[in-house]
């Protein structure tokens, strides 16, 4: 894989300084690089989601395609607080994940494209992507089935006393799948070094939370001993804190924790859900009042940390990435014929 | 630069759509995520967003236009200070990111829509003796699609122990669509959403099965039924015989089986043989409209658990299906979709579809190929199936399985036990290659059965 380099921007020279907080409701505030970081990698995940909407609607996409928009803060939260060589885990709306972890967007999006240079080598498309290099285990299209998996991944981490720790996410309406309880189980059993990640979007395709779930999702680890909280998962800075704290929590050899974060999808479920079943205006409040990216931006301008023309760099080298992420994905040749029959099975 | 809007394919399946309305006009500032214009399929509605900032400077598609082909430009968005007149099209910019494999045809001649993809389904049009008196009250034009939700409606309207539940069957008018407008007639109470747990209401209906009632189980497709397989296998298929016949199954558990498009390989999954294997199952597997209706509504009215594995990329295809609300067929008979004397191709479900053109392309070739679209995997017909292998002495299967424990290697056992004598040449199947199913356009066709591997394969059982 030595062909994906990652990209994480160069630090625009400035002067380090001490932030004057005018808002310290965080306890974990990051640096200015660490800020600058996960800013660009925010508008990094939204901008190649759109370029993948453009991209699906042109037909260089097929299948199915989740777009993270709106739901950046999440993963950018919990990256920002874990150590590179945990491990992470998701479901089928994946992009969002690959990127944060610094995966290149170049591989990504061919992936999408499903040309060879992918990271499955166009094999496994949108919902199928993993990084051995980066500790990314996928990119599941079974909702539930990434949360027996990154339980079996801490598993391996306490097996092997490596001190590293499993990052689990999954949506709200996986929550509900039968696999996820008997993973609670044995790993509060077993004190696994597992953070259960729960993204509620406010939706399970075109059900909505209160339609879907009986009780408070945060709650679903109580009885086994798994201590829960909700997150704001519009707030990056809300997200890196509580993320901080768990993954303290769950070092010291405590075992599991989960953590509900609300957040919310612009798109449709996938590129083939109109979205029917709200209201526009919800979408467009949430879009006005609580995006991640605007609201983080104006936050690290209020305070001091980064100043216009360094977010003109930033927003100018992904604006670079994107072109030529999008050159790559669409230049890339598809797969040699001859790939239809490898990687079944490994030579015993 | 002028930018071309271009009409966006919105689902895997999608070659074309209507513009249905503009929400901007000409001369409009428009930003991106502004919504442009309303599109629709035949599933749904969805509107086209801006995903470049300009200003909307001509519409090239008027609204109400059908049948827009998938990336036919249908406006041009100009940056401030650009003029009308640099828009001319094709600009080029399309081109550049073409995948390899399309043809590099000017774009204003993509205005033309297309063929589209699916109209060329072979058209059912033999009736067997048995279904003509169906037919006889007359016939009308519907798609897998409605034919499926017809025969739910009325067998729901019929019996009101019937229910039907699944994810996204009510509210969301089903996944694919099925259901549409069956929460409006039926209500709540008899079509119902679940949660995201498939093992745990398949286990429910079964129950609720047990007690009296008659569940329909709409997976959202087939793959996610892997997650009640236990439920569908150890409880519903063997209770009857374990309760040394106290306790009957009649449930019915259905969805979209089989690859559909670029969907990836946990997404696309022939089931067929895994149920076929199974006693105490009944499994069906129609290929057309009238096959949908009248399989479904027997399914329904069958005593005992029914597997029944529809294909995505056959419900928007049209087909004449009989008026008369009795048209029911029967489980466990196959049917001749088409007459002929030298090769006997056995398939079901949407490689009918393609065995058809394979034996229209091979009677160009003096082969004349008789075609027999199972309905019923299990029980299979043995009778029609063993007949028309004596009949025509040469024998190919289609199916989208896997080779290994395929349906074909059952046909083969019954070309064995039942026409070993009337065999002139080697039983022949084809499959899906024996790989998960891979993503890239170009592998995923390699792999899927296509009509000149059933052309070649029946070539090589005919010695030509
Ligand atoms: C076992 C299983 N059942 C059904 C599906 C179809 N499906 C894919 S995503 C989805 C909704 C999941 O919602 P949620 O868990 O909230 O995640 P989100 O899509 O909101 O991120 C469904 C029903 C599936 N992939 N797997
Ligand atoms: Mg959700």
């Amino acid at each position: 894989m030595s062909i994906f380099k990652s990209k994480t921007p160069e630090a625009a020279p400035a002067p380090a300084q001490e932030p004057a907080l005018r808002n310290s409701k965080y306890k974990h505030l990051p640096d200015k690089d660490q800020a600058m970081k996960m800013y660009h990698d925010m508008l990094l995940i939204r901008r190649f989601e759109e370029k993948a909407g453009q991209l699906y609607g042109m037909g260089l996409i097929g299948g199915f395609c989740h777009l993270y928009i709106g739901q950046e803060a999440v993963v950018t939260g919990f990256t920002s607080a874990q150590d590179k060589d945990d491990t992470v885990i998701t479901t089928y709306r994946d992009h969002g994940q690959m990127l944060a972890v610094d995966m290149d967007p170049r591989g990504v999006m061919a992936e999408l494209t499903g040309r060879s240079g992918g990271y499955s080598r166009g094999k496994g498309g949108s919902m199928h992507m993993f990084s051995r290099e980066k500790n990314f285990y996928g990119g599941h299209g079974i909702v539930g089935a990434s949360v027996a998996l990154g339980t079996g991944l801490a598993f391996t981490h306490k097996y092997n006393n490596d001190g590293k720790i499993n990052l689990c996410y999954f949506g709200d309406g996986a929550s509900h799948q039968g696999q996820v309880y008997e993973s609670f189980n044995m790993a509060a059993l077993w004190k696994l070094p597992v953070l259960y990640i729960i993204e509620n979007n406010g939706y399970a395709m075109g059900t909505s939370v209160a339609r879907h779930a009986a009780g408070d999702l945060y709650k679903r680890g109580e009885g086994y001993g798994i201590p829960g909280k909700v997150v704001d998962g519009m707030d990056v800075l809300a997200v890196r804190d509580a993320a901080v704290e768990a993954m303290e929590y769950i070092r010291a050899g405590n075992g599991p924790m989960l953590l509900e974060v609300k957040t919310y999808r612009y798109r449709g479920h996938s590129m083939s859900d109109p979205a029917k079943y709200r209201q526009k205006e919800e979408v467009e409040k949430m879009r006005e009042e609580r995006d991640p990216i605007t609201n983080f931006k104006a936050f690290l301008i209020e305070n001091d940390m980064v100043s216009g023309e360094e977010f003109d760099v930033i927003e100018k080298q992904i604006k670079q990435t994107i072109k030529e992420t999008e050159e790559f994905a669409t230049t890339s040749p598809e797969p040699d014929p001859s790939e239809l029959w490898t990687d079944v099975l490994l030579e015993a | 630069m002028p930018i071309n809007v271009l009409m966006p394919a919105l689902s895997p399946t999608m070659t074309e759509g209507t513009l249905a309305t503009w929400k901007k006009k000409e001369g409009d500032t428009v930003k991106a995520g502004d919504v442009l214009a309303e599109i629709e399929t035949d599933k749904a509605t969805m509107e086209v967003e801006a995903v470049d900032e300009g200003i909307l400077s001509k519409i090239l598609i008027a609204e109400g236009t059908e049948n827009v082909a998938v990336n036919t430009p249908i406006a041009i968005i100009l940056e401030e200070g650009e003029s009308a007149d640099q828009a001319a099209f094709p600009t080029g910019n399309e081109k550049s990111v073409a995948p390899p494999d399309q043809k590099e045809e000017p774009l204003a001649c993509s205005l033309k829509a297309p063929e589209p993809k699916h109209s060329e389904e072979p058209k059912a049009t033999r009736v067997s003796v048995d279904e003509e008196k169906f037919y006889a009250k007359g016939t009308k034009t519907m798609t897998v699609r409605e034919a499926l939700r017809e025969a739910m409606s009325e067998e729901m309207r019929r019996d009101e122990k019937i229910y039907l539940m699944g994810e996204e069957v009510a509210e969301y008018n089903g996944a694919y669509k099925i259901s549409q407008g069956m929460l409006d007639e039926f209500g709540p109470k008899r079509v119902i959403d679940t949660p995201i747990t498939e093992q745990g209401f398949a286990g429910l209906a079964v129950g609720s099965a047990f007690n009296g009632l008659r569940p329909i189980i709409e997976f959202m497709t087939m793959n996610f039924a892997m997650q009640a397989i236990d439920q569908i296998i150890n409880s519903a298929a063997k209770t009857l015989y374990m309760s040394g016949g106290q306790l009957g199954c009649p449930i019915v558990f259905r969805g979209p089986n089989g690859a559909a498009a670029r969907v990836g390989a946990q997404h696309s999954q022939d089931f067929s043989s895994w149920y076929a294997n199974i006693p105490g199952l009944k499994v069906l597997s129609p290929w057309s409209a009238a096959d949908a209706k009248g399989l479904m509504k027997a399914a329904i009215r069958d005593p005992n658990p029914v597997v029944f594995l529809e294909n995505e990329v056959m419900y928007g295809q049209s087909f004449e299906v009989p008026v008369d609300e009795d048209f029911v067929l029967p489980i466990g008979k196959a049917k001749i979709e088409r007459e002929g004397k030298d090769v006997t191709i056995i398939s079901y479900s949407i490689m009918v579809g393609k065995a058809l053109k394979a034996a229209e392309a091979l009677a160009g070739q003096g082969i004349d190929a008789e075609v027999v679209n199972l309905r019923s995997i299990r029980p299979l017909d043995v009778e029609t199936i063993a007949a028309s292998i004596r009949k025509t002495s040469r024998v190919v299967s289609v199916e989208e399985c896997w080779p290994v424990c395929g349906i074909g290697s059952e046909i083969a056992a019954i070309a064995m036990e039942e026409c070993f004598d009337y065999l002139d040449a080697p039983f022949k199947r084809v499959t899906q290659k024996n790989v998960p199913l891979p993503y890239a356009a170009n592998l995923e066709k390699l792999a899927l059965p296509q009509v000149e591997d059933i052309i070649a394969a029946v070539k090589e059982v005919c010695n030509r």
